[in-house]
């Protein structure tokens, strides 16, 4: 079983990103659990259709101690298992914390149990690694590649960077290994080209280059992936290669962050001077 | 002090009033403490560890020592690991323990602090001597209770130490559940009279019933070695007593080496410790000594002398779940009737079991578990009871009720020699039944008409 963990600045598409690929894994033939770690329980409305499913912790704070694996577990596109964490309302108590219990309950239902033959789990993480919670998909014997979602724009960079500095820390005691950036592009100049040159100074790759394109948004706000919405159509096969460049990827490295004068340079080399 | 609790119960879903469990930490503290050498720590803020130890000794009358990550609001922010390496640095260097055993607090866990990682950290920037050891167990106290805290600490030895080279062992592994030290002894004495070698883990006797010397010694002798506890992968068979305490231990000793386990409840009363013997020479290959024989004979006979006594008497019921699993059945083979039988820690198996047990004799038993002791105390305002067996802090009901108490379980605060006398086996049943006995019938004699006032009983 391949443990994923999918991280990058909010609002970059995580979320988009990691349900077209598991759509893309899960077309493949493959068995994917998806677990959602962001509070707003949102990370597999695609795959599902809808926010219809009640989060772990909703779940474990009505049901008490008899929660089962069904109560949770919902299946979604092609075959493909969602997991929401959930997590506390905006401006109360400890989303971090709702991650840790969660995931922990996850274990002790047997949800990665051998009989369950997940060939991939993933984590799909809100925003940066804030705190201890945010960081336990990386803990070891959790997620053991990570693919940082990311664009040209600078503070997306910047947060990709951070997450290599979170990714470090335990990479240094643990088995949690960087396997490439996904390019979501935003359409900046010399986009392509400044993430791959981003990616090979991290020591990493681009593993994809996702282009922008509208029919997303359409199968968005028809709650499907591209590929259920269209599977015919050039975004879905986008996400295609994406999930095979992921299926077949051998290049899990420990990733080198860069100083922010560097990141700054690579920024006016690529950016501003075409 | 409780004169204003009142009969009418009333609904309540968050509040708790006089809890019956308390913190993870002080269970894996205490489990800790059975490890030769073993240096617990506590990975948070200093109130934490002051409140444990002072609990720990305020029971067992001994100090009790253990060490703190002391964080502060800095360590809350950026993270333990700082306080951690502070903390292993000073520890083995001052203390020089063989091993120490980290639990985590409410806090640690709250910020999410990474223990394995911090460990394997300081292992390889040579914080820990080589040859020493640091092992641990996350211990949430919103979590489970102090019997969740000491599993969980068990298991960690088993998940840390436990080893195999490959040739079984002529041994059984024994895991004891959260008893006192008396009890622990009581079980070696017992498997030392049938014969049996046992690696029993933990052990804390000879650690926290200590003789008088006149020495202090930081490390008493007492303990599971670090040695035996290797060698519990090469053990022919696992007891483990108790659903909650030793369970998961045991699991993990299969998982790890497919130690063949044996699941029996705490060997309180005939019954169960008639179970305990039997398992023990069951999986030992060995014969009952007679000695144990007449042990058991003279319980016999003590039950049959005192059944016209205890015969029919209600009885309410408090404690940590696996010890009043198994002190219910005592009371049923006593023709008690144990009608209101409580566990502050979480866990349905308690009431599926008590339920079980009771089913037959007391079908109208009020069984709960995750309540309080005003809940207990309310029902017995409903319909009084002849005895309350339970810690110290069901004293303010009996008091309250004028109802005779026997103190039984953690903690006992208020007398002596629970640390001496054990309640497991057949002797430690015969204990149960004196104070039972001495409770009621001290009772009846200050507090009974004239005419019913007897010499002879």
């Amino acid at each position: 079983m391949r443990k994923v963990a999918i991280y990058g600045k909010g609002g970059i598409g995580k979320s988009t990103t990691t349900q077209n690929t598991v759509a893309g894994l899960s077309e493949m033939g493959k068995k994917v659990m998806v677990v959602g770690c962001d509070p707003k329980a949102d990370s597999t409305r695609l795959l599902l259709g809808g926010l219809a499913q009640r989060s772990v912790l909703d779940t474990l704070r009505e049901e008490g101690e008899d929660v089962e694996l069904d109560d949770i577990r919902t299946e979604g596109f092609c075959e493909s298992l969602c997991v929401e964490s959930g997590g506390p309302e905006p401006g109360v108590g400890c989303a971090g914390r709702g991650i840790i219990t969660s995931i922990n309950l996850l274990e002790q239902l047997g949800a990665y149990d051998k009989d369950e033959n997940l060939d991939y789990v993933f984590y799909d993480v809100l925003g940066d690694v804030v705190c201890g919670g945010f960081a336990m998909p990386i803990r070891d014997g959790k997620a053991e590649e990570i693919y940082i979602v990311c664009s040209g724009e600078m503070m997306a960079m910047y947060a990709a960077n951070n997450i290599c500095k979170g990714i470090l820390k335990f990479a240094e005691s643990g088995n949690v290994r960087l396997g490439g950036l996904i390019c979501n592009s935003r359409k900046v100049d010399n986009e392509k080209e400044m993430i791959q040159e981003f990616a090979k100074r991290l020591g990493t790759q681009m593993i994809h280059f996702v282009p922008r394109d509208n029919d997303v948004q359409r199968a968005e706000i028809n709650r499907k992936t591209v590929i259920e919405w269209n599977p015919e159509c050039g975004q879905a096969s986008e996400y295609r290669q994406l999930a095979q460049s992921i299926n077949e990827n051998d290049q899990f490295v420990i990733p080198k962050p860069l100083k922010i004068p560097e990141l700054e340079s690579l920024l006016l080399e690529y950016g501003l001077f075409n | 002090m409780l004169q204003s609790t009142t009969a009418e119960i009333k609904p309540r879903s968050a509040l708790r009033v006089n809890p019956a469990k308390t913190c993870q930490p002080i269970g894996a503290l205490y489990a800790a403490l059975g490890i030769h050498g073993c240096m617990p720590h506590s990975h948070g803020s200093q109130g934490c560890c002051a409140y444990h130890r002072s609990h720990l000794t305020r029971h067992y009358k001994e100090p009790v020592v253990a060490t703190t990550s002391s964080f502060t609001e800095g360590a809350s922010v950026f993270g333990g690991l700082a306080n951690m390496t502070q903390a292993l640095t000073n520890i083995f260097s001052i203390y020089n323990p063989d091993i120490v055993a980290v639990h985590t607090t409410c806090l640690s866990e709250v910020i999410g602090d990474d223990i394995p990682m911090m460990i394997k950290k300081s292992y390889d920037d040579g914080i820990i001597p080589s040859g020493k050891l640091v092992i641990h167990a996350n211990t949430p106290s919103f979590v489970g209770s102090h019997m969740t805290g000491f599993s969980n600490m068990t298991k960690a030895m088993v998940t840390y130490l436990s080893d195999r080279n490959g040739s079984t062992k002529n041994q059984l592994n024994l895991i004891p559940g959260f008893i006192d030290p008396a009890d622990m002894r009581e079980l070696k004495r017992l498997a030392a009279m049938m014969n049996v070698n046992i690696v029993m883990f933990p052990d804390t006797s000879d650690v926290l019933d200590l003789p008088q010397t006149g020495i202090y010694k930081m490390y008493p002798k007492g303990g599971v070695s670090i040695p035996q506890l290797k060698s519990t992968g090469d053990s022919i068979a696992t007891l483990a007593l108790g659903h909650f305490a030793s369970y998961a231990a045991a699991t993990a000793l299969n998982d790890k080496w497919e130690v063949t386990n044996a699941f029996l409840e705490l060997p309180i009363g005939l019954g169960p410790t008639d179970r305990f013997i039997n398992a023990l020479r069951n999986y030992a290959g060995v014969d009952v000594p007679e000695s144990i024989v007449q042990e058991r004979g003279r319980l016999l006979d003590m039950i049959s002398d005192m059944q016209q006594y205890f015969h029919g008497k209600r009885v309410a019921v408090a404690g940590d779940n696996d010890n009043v699993i198994a002190l219910v059945q005592f009371l049923t083979e006593l023709d008690m009737k144990p009608v209101y039988v409580i566990t502050g820690s979480p866990g349905n198996h308690f009431e599926t079991r008590v339920g079980e047990i009771l089913k037959e004799q007391v079908p109208d038993a009020v069984i709960k578990q995750n309540t309080d002791l005003f809940a207990l105390h309310q029902w017995m305002k409903n319909g009084p009871v002849d005895l309350i067996i339970g810690n110290t802090y069901c004293k303010y009901i009996a008091r309250a009720e004028n109802t005779p108490f026997v103190r039984f379980g953690f903690p006992i605060l208020d007398r002596m020699t629970h640390r001496i006398f054990p309640t497991v086996g057949y002797m430690g049943a015969i204990r149960l039944m004196d104070k039972m006995f001495d409770a009621m019938m001290d009772h009846k004699d200050r507090e009974c008409p004239e005419e019913l006032f007897e010499l002879v009983q």
